[in-house]
């Protein structure tokens, strides 16, 4: 398969730059032969789980969002949701608008960093945004408006674009007026047309070929495209309750990670479906049953809820109702952040200020599940409360560690069918195949410290 | 940690200062503020060889660096080592963020029992190497600054980075939150509502965020200059906070730091005393 005799070769890099946190890659590779890929997670722990239990019912909201400064709304959404479904009251209306409309706000500061800073100059060829700006400096500027713009949404609705102090569970401490909210109105469709400009200028890098086979995964709602939701979907079947979530997909430890892995049980047992395009050595290294979230798989199961504009910006893209290349994620990144402007505007346009702030309501024990997605992809919580309203129990189940073993299974397709490389494209390469997923190991837990043996 | 890049393993010598961007265990939420600057991001660029961070650049240049910015708390054997290089390596090394200065949230193990912490988290907790604590960068090197905040405030660290480009002293205030608060013309929601508030003992910096917001504040920039965190106790108590409540609301972000620390001996009302005046100057 490698084009070098004997193909023993060792390669190492000492971090992997440009993914949130930091873990390690080992790709061993022996007499030409692929033998092992992994995703090295080595973050250390911070124990969110230990230390939530004994902490009031309001605690997670704010608590949570210290596990990732990248996506703190999401946290804030998930424990919501888990809170909320355990107490047995329903957050809609306005309030739900407006959680809606600070969650677009941080999918577009987050998707739009991963987009410029992180994942372009992968395309550019350069080592960062700072140095792309020097030939790029314009689409630089462009990107860094539509950041700020997302992030002006998030400091207006939270306070703050990092840790926003303003989501309670029920709702908010203050809601905006309708005179307060007015004035981003205009920013949000200069950000709107930006948005639109950096789809076009992403759709024309151009992408290497991967065509994965993972089943997608998604949260679902009646109508929306994927934020805040009501059940779980995939294209493998799955269309469940929230709560039914620890019924069908696991987390499980291995020895290379502090983030725990996860799979979908239905298919742990039996699937050999991608066995046709792995090879043997692939079906025996990896468990069946991983599975993908994040943009691929929002994009794939609900590209036809996008709003008008994104919808057609995707076709002019190039991309069809699905799409199961990796390194086109940062097309759908783009189309996402333009459906997350075209969203906004529609929010702020349909807002009434709710009379109250905060839905009500009583203490009461009881365990509650919260799905909502995250830019990565489902964020899942659960915890359970006792009659005091503190937490007896409590488990989050972040997008990375969801997607960690199917980053791992990109890996080995990618490196597999690309064993000709030399070593220092071959690394390049598959920091790419890793920063597609736009892994966040600050969620998943840190450290990416890139090796390559052959030996 | 060695961190040379093959594919990039010289840059161009420049006069200009070099910047470090470090993270230890953190949410990357401080060095995120850094990319935040939107408006001054691509100014501080020009000021600045920015000679290693990782989150933003897979280049990277050897040290030694003038400036380093550290992020996160110190929670591993690895760590313990790695700040003591960071710190060999660092003309000016200036701490940012609640992880960094107190430990941050995670330091929530330090009065807990971190065993069965890991057992609460993995199924095998064997695999996992971790110290019993978190502390602060201090507490283990010399540091230049502290910047506080969980997360920091953009315009103090743009002040920051700004006054070492000029060798000046950051302008950044020690008092409490309520200072802010009278700036912005807040009622005082802990007077006027009875809303617990750590306002009064917790440094500024925010732009007193959460009473603007109509709660109360919960500490994140940690203790200010002179905290008199016994007495605002008492007065939470007597407006009638539960007292594991208080407890909590002490020990939550800034936990470790030292005077929220003994805050959360929380004086039962029974046993409550006055502050003395040792801590009312500490």
């Amino acid at each position: 398969m490698t084009h070098r005799a004997g193909g023993s070769r060792r390669l190492s890099t000492g971090a992997l730059a440009r993914v949130e946190g930091e873990g390690a890659m080992h790709i061993d590779i022996r007499d030409g032969e692929l033998v092992d890929v992994q995703l090295n997670i080595y973050e250390p722990p911070r124990f969110f789980e230990g230390f939530l239990r004994g902490r009031g019912l309001e605690e997670p909201v704010d608590i949570t969002a210290r596990i990732c400064g990248i996506c703190p709304v999401a946290y804030q959404m998930s424990a919501c949701a888990a809170i909320e479904d355990a107490l047995g009251i329903t957050v809609d209306g306005p309030l739900r608008a407006l959680r809606h409309l600070l969650y677009c706000g941080e999918w577009i500061e987050s998707h739009t960093l991963h987009i410029h800073m992180l994942h372009a100059p992968d395309f550019l060829g350069v080592d960062s945004v700072i140095e792309m700006a020097q030939d790029h400096r314009p689409e630089v500027e462009r990107g860094l408006e539509i950041k700020k713009i997302g992030n002006e949404v998030l400091s207006l609705l939270g306070g703050r674009a990092i840790h926003p102090i303003n989501v309670r569970v029920g709702g908010f401490y203050r809601v905006p007026t309708v005179a307060e909210l007015q004035p981003l109105r205009e920013r949000l469709l200069r950000g709107r047309d930006l948005a639109e400009e950096a789809v076009d200028w992403v759709a024309g890098f151009s992408f290497a070929d991967l065509d994965i086979d993972h089943e997608f995964v998604a949260a679902q709602h009646p109508t929306d495209y994927p934020f805040l939701a009501e059940r779980i979907e995939s294209d493998g079947g799955v269309d469940i309750a929230v709560a039914d979530f620890p019924d069908h997909f696991e987390e499980h430890q291995v020895p290379h990670s502090t983030a725990l892995h996860a799979r979908h049980l239905g298919h742990a047992e039996a699937s050999t479906d991608d066995a046709d395009d792995a090879t043997d050595a692939a079906a025996v290294r990896f468990e069946p049953g991983n599975y993908l979230v994040g943009p691929l798989a929002r994009y794939s199961l609900f590209s036809e809820r996008l709003s008008a504009g994104a919808r057609a910006a995707a076709d002019r893209a190039g991309l069809g109702p699905t799409c199961r290349n990796p390194f086109q994620s940062i097309v759908v990144r783009a189309v996402e952040v333009l459906h997350a402007y075209e969203t906004a505007i529609k929010l702020v346009d349909g807002y009434e200020r709710p009379d109250l702030a905060a839905v009500p309501y009583d203490v009461r024990p009881g365990t509650g599940h919260g799905v909502t997605e995250a830019p990565r992809g489902l964020l899942y919580h659960r915890y359970q409360i006792d009659e005091n309203g503190l937490l007896s129990d409590a488990v989050i189940v972040p997008p990375t560690s969801q997607n960690q073993a199917t980053i791992e299974h990109d890996l080995w397709h990618f490196v597999e069918a690309n064993l000709d490389l030399d070593d220092e494209s071959l690394r390049r390469q598959a920091e790419v195949t890793i920063r597609n997923h736009d892994p966040c190991i600050s969620c998943a837990t840190h450290f990416l410290d890139l090796t390559v043996s052959r030996t | 940690m060695t961190v040379t890049d093959p594919r990039n393993p010289t840059v161009p010598p420049s006069s200009r200062p070099s910047l470090a961007v470090w993270k230890f265990a953190s949410c990357d939420g401080c060095q995120l503020t850094l990319l935040d600057c939107e408006d001054e991001l691509l100014a501080v660029a020009d000021q600045l060889d920015v000679a290693f961070f990782l989150e933003a650049s897979s280049a990277s240049v050897a040290g030694p660096y003038d400036v380093s910015l550290v992020e996160g708390s110190i929670t591993t054997e690895e760590d313990r080592a790695r700040i003591q290089e960071v710190r060999a390596q660092s003309k000016t090394l200036i701490t940012i963020g609640a992880c960094a200065t107190a430990g941050g949230i995670q330091a929530l193990r330090n009065t807990s029992d971190v065993s069965e912490f890991l057992r609460i988290v993995y199924a095998t907790p064997s695999y996992i190497s971790t110290l019993e604590t978190s502390t602060p960068i201090a507490d283990h090197v010399s540091v230049d600054f502290e910047l506080r905040g969980c997360p920091i405030d953009r315009q103090q660290l743009l002040e920051v980075i700004g006054a070492y480009l000029v060798g000046r002293t950051p302008n950044t205030p020690g008092h409490s939150v309520c200072v802010e608060c009278k700036q912005q013309g807040n009622p005082c929601v802990l007077v006027a509502h009875g809303t617990p508030c750590l306002g009064p003992a917790t440094q500024a910096g925010c732009g007193a965020l959460c009473p603007s917001y109509l709660r109360g504040c919960y500490g994140c920039f940690g203790p200010a200059e002179t905290p008199n965190p016994h007495s605002l106790g008492a007065t939470l108590l007597e407006a009638g906070l539960p007292p594991d409540e208080l407890q909590r609301l002490f020990h939550t972000y800034n936990a470790w730091a030292e005077p929220f620390r003994g805050a959360v001996q929380v004086p039962t009302p029974t046993h409550r005393r006055p502050a003395t005046q040792q801590e009312n100057t500490r």
